[in-house]
């Protein structure tokens, strides 16, 4: 059942660093079944590559189920692949055709810089993060847990926005390489919850700062971000991410 | 019997529900001002280390985190689905800290230690508090309290979640505590590193080697103290739950360097995992033990029954567990209900075409549920088809992520047909040893989560591994740390031109040279597969002692053959996934060794670890108190050669029995 009988053309992105040019080499690999996901097809193509004595494709991928967001490719113009509401990793060749030739590019944006082939540099995320992305509680301070009831839909919606798994593939989808989902999911995150009223406005104002100074594009509402996001992050979070800034900047202090 | 002179594992003296409380009020403390001068180095960023950097460096001291991702949140404990334990009591069912210090050492089948899981018990309230401040979303009612459900091994429901994510929420927790500490420059950060020595000096951990994975660049860096939270290794069988990425790699060289290896044979398998497809195969994905609440597991009555599941009437299904333990039913705990599933795929008895798959089933979960929402909704002769509606409406909520991720992987709907499920490798019991303070044998290096040995004895229930890794790192280490760094604070930094460091970077860099030199014909994806096709065949679910013997020998026939043969593409220094790879892969092999060791020298079977020959006229493990109840701590002695020291296991507070769930 392993071996199958799909075979298929890829057309693939090289980079060797960050600073040389990089181009697309094409490669041919058979015998691919249906059941693989397409990063076991890319394990079949690089063994081939190292029984050849040629330099395996460098790519980003850890857990293979679709939580850890390390995976990123953009697969045929779509970042993970022509299906809606998975990762990389949860992509199936069968959802492919025997004969196909795929093209596989690495994230394009400019605040992601490519490491090597399909590898980018994520880092500016974190960075987003550690500039306002948390509640500051220390350990040890905290009340009893039911001491603060929340009701069931904030706490789902909440839960929807934290779903995000910081892959960037709204980045990638976006025209504008725009940061604005992800960082508008950890914003509505924390502002739908008690817990996160007092640093609310420090935290939205600091983190569209970190953003903006990383590199990323602006929003024009196209929508891309949300319909290829796997995890299917609402544009009403964009929404709520852009009321919180107006009120912040309106009232603020200024940060 | 008695306790090996060189393991002392330090339990405080007094009764059991006071130890903790009366050695944290009187363990060393370090004033504010020295903390500022103490340097800690944490490998690994899951719960663990992700939460004992945040909280260390809250505490003021400066830390150092490295992870091998390209981000702290990627670490594996993100993957971790169905929940967390505490002994909260919120269901008002009867819990108790006492009570769950009671079903962790009964579900680690009497193999850890009553001081360290009490202690376990006693934080775990203290986590989930925590994570709420911190604004984890943990499922709801709808009074706005929190929710729970039950566990394996467990007749209460004490286990927090939020949907089929619960990893990922409680470590995007610990990240933003994390990144806060990063943002305010008490935490420096390096991603994409990875840790390939220890450094010891003068008997004491005084830092780490650390390769730039971007660069390729081999660093030193001086700590303190270094605390590994680098996870388990159950990658070592190839195919397994965890990521990709996870090795035992840090873990490894810390043995090497004085570090002792506590049980390292006791592994989890999984019950709830869907089957192989087939040789490409590069990881299993796990279905969460939360399915067992609502769900039920069988296989056909007659052998080789090659019927669709739907056709087969109600009266030809064997639901074995139910038979099996009444009591528990569905939620045994893990080692058993892997043991079971084996055993009737054994015996002919098993579905789909490998027929090494059992059914987990949830038609009778949408009929209640169902029946349920008609009672709730006010509704009057509902038909079946609107029963069935609700029913799988109320599914979707409670399991909608896993089942998604079901019929992704598979092609076929679970909420029509029921799931094929078969064990597979998720965790691992063992690890490094370490004493009370979760310090191993190397005074200043310490080990915490699924790192160390300590809590789980030789089968871990279920969402009791997020619990473990946030307990160590939130609030065991910030206190223990101190009764050895309240003694370090006239020790300045050391320079790392020490000859200390300038030798451990050489034997890196050599055996990085040495990887990519040997340009034979085995890439090391390759190599890895074999080792892990050994070890499932002769150290997995089952093991006898022929069987170990030729594991042993086969895996050293593998170590010589791969420092040959292996072929590692690319350069040194540069961005090198194969480079990386291969080193993990040549680690891997020398544990597998001293797992197929551990194995063979425990006559006995407990928990996850099963030896044939050691079993009850049931089929049910057959421990030997008299001559095993005693944590094996191998000390490193040379190329394919460790000494076994004992540290003996007392159990003052439970009276140890045969573990029934009938």
């Amino acid at each position: 059942m392993s071996a199958g009988d799909m075979n298929l053309t890829l057309k693939v992105w090289r980079q060797k660093n960050k600073k040389t040019e990089g181009k697309i080499e094409t490669y041919q690999v058979a015998g691919i079944s249906p059941d693989m996901s397409f990063l076991e097809m890319f394990d079949v193509l690089n063994e081939q590559l190292i029984s050849e004595g040629k330099e395996p494709i460098a790519f980003d991928h850890d857990c293979r189920e679709g939580i850890c967001g390390m995976c990123s490719m953009y697969i045929n113009g779509r970042p993970h692949g022509p299906k809606g509401g998975i990762t990389t990793c949860q992509l199936h060749m069968r959802s492919f055709n025997d004969g196909d030739t795929i093209v596989v590019e690495p994230w394009r944006a400019q605040a992601f810089p490519v490491i090597k082939d399909l590898v980018v540099d994520r880092t500016a995320f974190d960075r987003i993060q550690a500039a306002g992305g948390f509640i500051s509680v220390n350990t040890g301070n905290a009340q009893d847990a039911n001491s603060i009831p929340i009701s069931k839909e904030d706490a789902d919606e909440a839960f929807a926005a934290a779903a995000c798994i910081g892959c960037g593939a709204c980045v990638a989808a976006c025209k504008n390489a725009s940061a604005m989902l992800f960082v508008s999911a950890k914003v509505s995150q924390f502002a739908l919850l008690p817990q996160g009223q007092p640093e609310r406005k420090m935290r939205v104002e600091r983190m569209v700062a970190q953003m903006d100074e990383e590199g990323f594009g602006s929003c024009t509402n196209t929508g891309a971000c949300s319909a290829e996001c796997p995890k299917e992050i609402s544009l009403e979070h964009i929404a709520r991410l852009n009321r919180e800034y107006l009120g912040a900047k309106l009232t603020s202090q200024g940060v | 019997m008695a306790t090996s002179p060189k393991l002392n594992a330090k339990i405080p003296d007094g009764p059991l529900e006071d130890k903790w409380t009366k050695y944290r009020s009187t363990v060393a403390l370090v004033n504010p001002a020295n903390k500022r001068k103490l340097e800690i180095i944490v490998v690994g960023t899951g719960l663990a280390g992700a939460s004992a950097a945040a909280t260390l460096a809250e505490l003021g001291y400066s830390v150092k985190a490295f992870c091998f991702q390209d981000s702290a949140r990627r670490a594996h404990s993100i993957a971790a689905q169905g929940g967390i334990n505490a002994a909260k009591n919120y269901q008002n069912d009867g819990d108790s800290t006492y009570r769950l210090f009671y079903d962790t050492i009964k579900g680690g089948d009497y193999r850890a230690r009553e001081g360290n899981v009490y202690r376990l018990a006693q934080v775990s309230a203290s986590i989930i508090d925590q994570c709420v401040a911190q604004g984890v979303p943990f499922a709801r009612e709808y009074g706005g309290l929190l929710s729970n459900r039950s566990f394996g091994g467990t007749q209460v429901q004490r286990t927090f979640y939020a949907a089929g994510q619960t990893g990922q929420q409680l470590l995007l927790g610990a990240y933003s505590g994390l990144q806060r500490q990063v943002g305010l420059g008490t935490v420096k950060m390096y991603s994409r590193h990875e840790m390939l020595d220890v450094v010891v000096i003068d008997g004491k951990c005084r830092g780490i080697i650390a390769r730039n994975l971007v660069t390729g660049e081999v660093e030193r860096h001086f700590g303190h103290a270094v605390l590994l939270c680098t996870g388990g290794y159950g990658n070592v069988f190839y195919l397994s739950t965890n990521a990709m990425g996870s090795n035992v790699t840090a873990a490894w060289k810390a043995h090497k360097k004085g570090a002792f290896f506590g049980n390292p044979c006791f592994t989890q398998i999984h019950p709830t995992c869907i089957p192989v497809s087939g040789d490409h195969q590069s990881k299993l994905t796990l279905m969460s033990e939360s399915l067992r609440n609502d769900g039920r597991i069988w296989v056909p009555k007659k052998k080789d029954d090659n019927r669709p599941a739907n056709q087969i009437p109600e009266d030809e299904r064997d639901y074995y567990l139910e038979r099996r333990y009444p009591a528990f039913g569905n939620l045994v705990p893990r080692d058993i209900a892997s043991r079971a599933a084996k055993e009737r795929c054994d015996a002919g008895y098993g579905v789909g075409t490998s027929k090494m798959a059992v059914y987990l089933d949830y038609s009778a979960a949408i009929q209640r549920y169902g029946k349920g929402e008609v009672n709730k909704l006010n509704i009057h002769d509902a038909s079946a088809e609107k029963i069935t509606e609700l029913g799988k409406a109320v599914v979707k909520e409670k399991y909608g992520n896993l089942f998604d991720m079901y019929k992704q992987i598979t092609g076929e709907d679970p909420y029509e047909v029921p799931m094929r499920i078969y064990p597979a490798v998720h965790y691992t019991m063992g690890g490094l040893w370490v004493d009370y303070n979760l310090m191993t044998t190397v005074p200043g290096l310490y080990a915490l989560g699924e790192a160390n040995f300590s809590d789980h004895g030789a089968n871990r229930l279920g969402a009791s591994a997020l619990m473990q890794g946030l307990a160590d790192g939130y609030f065991v280490i910030p206190y223990t740390i101190g009764a050895y760094l309240a003694n370090e604070i006239r020790t300045n930094a050391i320079p790392t031109d020490h000859p200390a460091f300038v030798e451990a970077e050489k034997q890196v860099k050599d055996r990085i040279s040495k990887l990519v030199s040997i340009k034979g014909k085995t890439s090391p994806e390759a190599f890895h597969k074999r080792l892990g096709k050994i070890m499932w065949d002769k150290c997995g679910m089952a093991r006898n002692e022929a069987g170990l013997k030729e594991a042993i020998s086969e895996i050293q026939a593998l170590k010589k053959e791969f420092w040959s043969d292996v072929r590692v593409m690319g350069d040194v220094d540069e961005f090198n996934p194969e480079l990386d790879k291969a080193g993990r892969v040549a680690d891997f092999i020398e544990l597998g060794e001293l797992m197929c060791r551990d194995a063979l020298n425990r006559n006995e079977s407990c928990g996850g670890h099963f030896r044939e020959e050691y079993q009850t006229e049931e089929g049910e493990a057959l421990r030997d108190d008299e001559n095993y109840m005693y944590v094996a701590a191998w000390e490193h002695a040379g190329e394919s050669q460790w000494e076994l020291h004992k540290e003996d296991l007392v159990y003052e507070n439970i009276k140890i029995a045969q573990r029934s769930y009938k």
